[in-house]
């Protein structure tokens, strides 16, 4: 037991955790009602689950998902993908030129999805090939599809943006009649149950940081470092197909300028304060979900209390700065000198040599 | 005379937890001398210098300088420079996006300002002084590595330094480069100017040096003079085993080799984009052969030429006496070979994952992409070996990079060994590791060659070898120079080819 | 080395060939584009292009974006990346009109305001990237939704600024003689610029000879270009680091007084995405991210090539908005293909020699 919180101590998750208890501390403090939830009715008269725990968790399932493919790419290829955004407004955009084409039933949005991944999936692959095969940094290869992306989504859709008019789209975007939760919070665990499977069921996480951490190591053990590295960026397209889809049927339409705005931005963050480093090797892509729940909890925690949606980026940034300098080695070793200056024996030796370097 | 000596350091000791790195070292340095220190690894050699120029503080002794009245105590490497100690490293500490002239003042003086009028000026005038072939304008690099290598060092120069160090210069340079080296050390040394030069190369000892200064593990051996001292002399000295003590130490191991089959590893004209000579080689079911040559012989880019680490440039190879391509490392693991790198810490071990993962590593690639090993799969696998081994480790949880070496080497030889290759190459398997897991290596060797297993076995000392191989091959300047099996393997006769002379005791 | 007569020595071989700098192969390959581009669209669409003034309103046009490109290509030559400067130019724009209009400020403190603002961000991040070691894009992500978020808390609605004093800067002009065009009665209208354009070409030769002849410029190269060896080299790469971020910062608050004088109007959305288009200036302009190379006479000649870019995109009948991006997108792509072929190409051949 005692072994077991040692481990946990010294994990990455500490600080991400401890954020978002202070999150619910304050708010539970603040506002006891904050966590209550509601039965209401809603329009199509489905009693549904309400309450800013349950819009926390559904507001944030495409950050999520994003983030998870987020991780991925920052543990393998040691930089970021900017594009999420506007790859996801490309996927969504097929996904809505599929659906106008055909009558709309569940063969037809399996098949709109199809394509939708397809296309993200071909993003990323061409993301990947800039990186790995050109040796492009990750930020300046996806830099060309952030530019073009949103303006590629206007062009699928002959430069207009149509409203796909279905119910079974709500299904998606909001509630499955019968179920009281909402359906991307749905998404989100089904996804995340996958992704814990292909984990399991695969070397992915085992070859990702290895490649991550040393290449040449890596390749000398038989692992193909291109071949990771493009498939980090394909899997992050089809996270980002997942989460544009999503976007899209919350909306019933597809807004190539609004849909999934700054989500890049907000993904590495989640990256970051889920205690991955941004410079890749080993990551935890519990830590990156439990980061993009706190920047979402904070958005919320921010709406209730009145601070106008605007202005909530400034706080967010506050919020930002506090834990990444929290998690700065030069912080943390600065704490531990101090530490070992008021209390000489306290210190273990174990630690000292890792806070050596 | 007195007045001739720029350097010395008297008594010098300097230990690092569990191990006495320098005990009771001496060295006198004069001016206008090439001076050479020499030491196999591990010898002390860079220790010495790291105490000289204050990356490491020494634990007692005295250095003293000319021109400083008292001994001096150098606390970093920017006082050291200020004392006029300059370093010249193996890999070039200089901005390769920025001019030759750049190069040479930035970092110094404390004008607002670049006068590149007068900064080129003074550089082109130093730059023809020194005969070095480069523009002051133009960008460093675009200069070979030589000429950056010369610039680093007319940099040290014109900062007035009287010490000048010169760690493994030539290590990355070819003939004609190193021969234009040679010539600015001559001229520096006509100034007046002490070099250090640390080589591992016989031949630049004896081509430009003037005396010799030999470490063996962390105590001097001695200082010669040149003339005074033949290379093979020089050998045994590095190696510690007296000419007569040698001759007639016979290794007593039995070879395993079961010579009658097909060889288990066959390559004729093998060639990598590394840059060894083609080369044939062959190894035996149950043979253990090694490379051995001085470092920078191309030892260890031959057997990376087997493994496929580098760009194969030509050759055939058969495995088991089928026709086999080895393209890149993978091919080779799936036809058994498993190769343990030189270089512990760029190529072996993936320094943030765990003990286990990285003992299961290469198996786990070997097995497959989506058949990844359970935890307890996964742990049992770590936890025998590491039993097996005796790898110190708190639990198979905790990451590699805070084992000691010789646990972080052993964790690599059971990610091998767990693979149970037909063919394993080690190269290097005891450098820096204590003298205990040496033996432990060694005698492991001798098993899993008594078990059937082919082993290549490279290493900077002699008597490993000579203890483990039944052939030896021998290599100089990147080819092969030389081949002794049974009663030819004496150290004598090694060090014969190696220094490239006629055997005269063997 | 078999043949050694035949072959020149080292020395012949090295007066033979001045061997071109990155920096400068990677500009002179960005002006070849741009006045081909303009020489091009000059043959084939005439028209505006022969105009002087649409020549010259490129530079009315986006003064701003040089004066923040400038900043984000030191930062980038030093190895950093910085994505706040474009939030940092829309609070600029929201303070100083809230300071002018409604607090009744005058010109000389709303120019204060943009300065101490610039500097302000720039302190805080060149701290906390340079000596607390933190990533810098995330530091300068935090910063952009900074600025972002207090735009819109300085005010929601957007603004026009009313302050006589700052209209008149606003509507100068700066009349070049001797060129111009005929209206369509024929008379003769001079080409004009504005004000914040003198600004922009100022910071554009400030920063350039600060790159170029001072200590610090070139220590900005050299940690850039390998920071291990820097400080070996005996630089202080911390403060060196640090110096790039506060200059950046800086030349924000400029680049946000200079939008203002453009529009004359505050507002949350503007210079977004800002941040973008100066990266993407930088790097057309052969600007590495990687560090170490670079040139903001380039950078100019960036911001110029992604906005004549646009112009041809119009002149050429494709009139939606999205072709412009694209377009951009395909000339960024090029660029950075181009850069990473000639590199390793270049780094090829050197390992030959």
């Amino acid at each position: 037991m005692g072994n077991r919180f040692q481990r946990f101590r010294k994990s990455q998750l500490v600080i991400p955790l401890f954020a978002l208890l202070l999150l619910v501390l304050f708010n539970a403090f603040r506002d006891p009602k904050f966590f209550s939830f509601n039965i209401t009715v809603n329009n199509d008269g489905n009693s549904v689950l309400s309450g800013n725990i349950i819009s926390i968790l559904n507001s944030a399932s495409e950050l999520a998902i994003i983030s998870i493919g987020m991780t991925l790419v920052t543990a393998c290829s040691r930089g970021q993908d900017i594009s999420v955004g506007a790859v996801a407004a490309i996927a969504g955009s097929v996904f809505v030129r599929v659906l106008k084409e055909h009558t709309i039933n569940w063969p037809i949005i399996l098949l709109a999805f199809v394509c939708a991944c397809l296309v993200a999936v071909l993003c990323g692959a061409f993301n990947g090939t800039l990186v790995a095969g050109f040796g492009i940094q990750p930020m300046i290869a996806t830099l060309i599809l952030l530019t073009a992306g949103r303006p590629i989504a206007y062009w699928i859709n002959g430069g207009a943006t149509p409203t796909v008019e279905s119910p079974l789209l709500g299904n998606i975007g909001s509630f499955i009649p019968g179920i009281p939760i909402p359906t991307p919070i749905l998404i989100v665990i089904v996804f995340a149950i996958l992704v814990s499977l292909v984990l399991r069921l695969t070397n992915l996480g085992l070859y990702t940081q290895a490649v991550g951490i040393n290449e040449r190591s890596a390749r000398l053990n038989g692992i193909n470092a291109f071949g990771m590295k493009i498939l980090s960026f394909m899997m992050l397209g089809i996270c980002v197909s997942i989460a544009g889809c999503i976007g899209v049927s919350r909306m019933g339409l597809i807004n190539h300028e609004t849909l999934l705005l700054d989500i890049e931005m907000d993904a590495i963050l989640a990256v970051a304060i889920g205690g991955n480093a941004l410079s890749g090797g080993k990551f935890s892509i519990t830590g990156s979900v439990i980061g993009a729940y706190i920047i979402q909890a904070l958005t919320i925690t921010l709406y209730a209390m009145k601070v106008p949606s605007t202005a909530v980026k400034a706080y967010k940034a506050v919020v930002i700065i506090a834990i990444v300098v929290l998690g700065s080695p030069v912080v943390q070793s600065f704490f531990l000198r101090l530490r070992d200056s008021i209390f000489p024996k306290s210190v273990k030796a174990e630690e000292k040599q890792a806070y050596a370097e | 005379m007195p007045n001739d000596i720029v350097l010395s350091m008297r008594n010098i000791n300097k230990s690092f937890p569990g191990v006495r790195a320098l005990h009771n070292v001496d060295f006198t340095l004069k001016s206008g001398e090439i001076h050479a220190l020499m030491g196999e690894n591990g010898a002390g050699k860079s220790t010495l210098i790291k105490v000289l120029t204050g990356v490491h503080p020494k634990d007692s002794g005295q250095i003293t300088i000319a021109g400083c009245a008292k001994e001096v105590n150098i606390k970093s490497p920017q006082e050291a420079q200020n004392l006029g100690i300059s370093t010249v490293y193996q890999e070039i500490t200089l901005c390769p996006n920025l001019t030759v002239a750049e190069n040479m003042y930035i970092g110094r003086g404390n004008n607002t300002l670049v006068h590149w009028a007068k900064m080129r000026e003074k550089t082109s005038e130093l730059l023809d002084r020194l005969n070095i072939p480069a523009r002051a304008t133009q960008q460093l690099a675009t200069c070979s590595l030589a000429v950056q290598q010369m610039v680093a060092i007319a940099r040290a120069v014109d900062m007035d330094c009287k010490v000048l160090i010169l760690d493994e210069p030539t290590s990355s340079l070819d003939e004609r480069e190193v021969e234009k080296l040679f010539s600015l050390m001559r001229e520096l040394k006509s100034r007046g100017v002490g070099i250090i030069f640390i080589t591992h190369f016989l031949e630049q000892v004896y081509e430009v040096c003037d005396r010799i200064t030999v470490l063996r593990n962390g105590e001097l051996i001695g200082a010669y003079d040149v003339k005074d001292l033949p290379r093979v002399q020089l050998i045994s000295k590095m190696m510690g085993k007296e000419l007569d003590d040698i001759t007639d130490l016979k290794n007593s191991r039995v070879s395993h080799a079961r010579t009658g089959t097909v060889p288990v590893y066959e390559a004729t004209g093998l060639s990598s984009a590394a840059g060894t000579r083609a080369f044939d080689f062959k190894i035996d079911q149950g043979e253990v052969n090694g490379f051995t040559g001085l470092l920078g012989s191309g030892r260890s880019e031959s057997v990376r030429a087997i493994f496929g680490a580098d760009k194969i440039t030509g050759g055939k190879i058969l495995v088991n006496g089928k026709p086999v391509k080895i393209a890149k490392p993978r091919d080779a693991m799936k036809r058994g070979i498993g190769y343990l790198p030189e270089d512990r810490k760029q190529d072996g071990i993936v320094d943030d994952l765990s003990v286990r993962e990285n003992i299961i590593l290469a198996l786990q690639v070997m097995r497959g992409f989506f058949r990844p090993f359970s935890r307890s799969e996964a742990e049992k696998f770590a936890d025998e070996y590491i039993k097996l081994l005796g790898i110190k480790t708190a639990s198979s949880d905790t990451p590699i990079k805070s084992l000691s070496g010789g646990n972080q080497q052993k964790a690599i030889l059971a990610r091998w060994l767990l693979t149970k290759p037909q063919y394993l190459i080690l190269d290097e398997p005891t450098r820096g590791i204590d003298v205990g897991t040496k033996v432990e290596i060694q005698k492991l060797v001798l098993k899993l060659a008594e078990e059937g297993v082919s082993v290549t076995f490279i290493s900077s000392e002699i008597e490993e070898m000579l203890r483990t191989c039944s052939r030896l091959i021998v290599m100089r300047d990147r080819k092969i120079v030389g081949e002794l099996t049974q009663d030819d393997m004496t150290q004598a006769k090694i060090m014969h080819t190696i220094a490239g002379e006629a055997a005269q005791n063997g | 080395m078999q043949n050694n007569q035949n072959q020149p020595t080292e020395y012949q071989r090295v007066s033979l060939r001045e061997p071109i700098s990155n920096t400068s192969l990677l500009l002179i390959i960005t002006v070849c584009t741009f006045i081909g581009m303009y020489g091009t669209a000059m043959s084939v669409w005439g028209g505006g292009f022969l105009n002087p003034q649409q020549f010259l309103d490129l530079f009315n046009n986006n003064s701003f974006l040089i004066v923040v490109s400038c900043g984000l290509t030191i930062v980038m030559i030093a190895g950093g990346i910085d994505i706040s400067v474009g939030g940092i130019t829309a609070l600029v724009t929201m303070a100083c009109v809230v300071y002018l209009d409604d607090k009744g400020g005058s010109v000389a403190g709303s120019m204060a305001l943009a300065l101490g603002i610039g500097t302000a961000f720039g302190l805080v991040q060149g701290v906390l990237v340079s000596y607390l070691e933190i990533q810098p894009f995330i530091v300068s992500l935090a910063g952009m939704f900074f600025a972002r978020g207090m735009t819109t808390i300085v005010s929601v609605a957007p603004r026009t600024a009313e302050h006589e004093l700052f209209l008149t800067f606003k509507e100068f002009r700066i009349v070049i003689p001797g060129i111009g065009s005929y209206g369509k009665t024929g008379n003769f209208i001079p080409a004009r610029i504005e004000l914040g354009v003198v600004i922009a070409i100022a910071v554009v030769i400030l920063v350039f000879f600060m790159l170029k002849w001072t200590r610090f410029g070139r220590n900005l190269y050299a940690i850039g270009g390998n920071s291990q060896s820097a400080r070996m080299l005996g630089i202080n790469v911390k403060r060196t680091r640090f110096f790039s971020y506060l200059l950046c910062g800086v030349l924000s608050g400029i680049g946000g007084y200079v939008y203002l004088l453009h529009t004359g109007a505050g507002n949350a959305g503007n210079a977004s995405a800002a941040e973008m288009q100066a990266i993407a200036s930088a790097i057309i302009g052969g600007t590495l991210l990687t560090g170490g190379v670079g040139n903001v006479i380039g950078t100019l000649f960036g911001v110029l090539s992604l906005k004549t870019i646009n112009n041809i995109v119009i002149a050429s009948g494709l009139r939606e908005p999205y072709w412009q991006s694209i377009t951009t997108g395909l000339m960024l792509c090029f660029f950075i293909l181009l850069q990473s072929v000639i590199l390793r190409i270049r780094e090829g051949g050197l390992k030959r020699d």
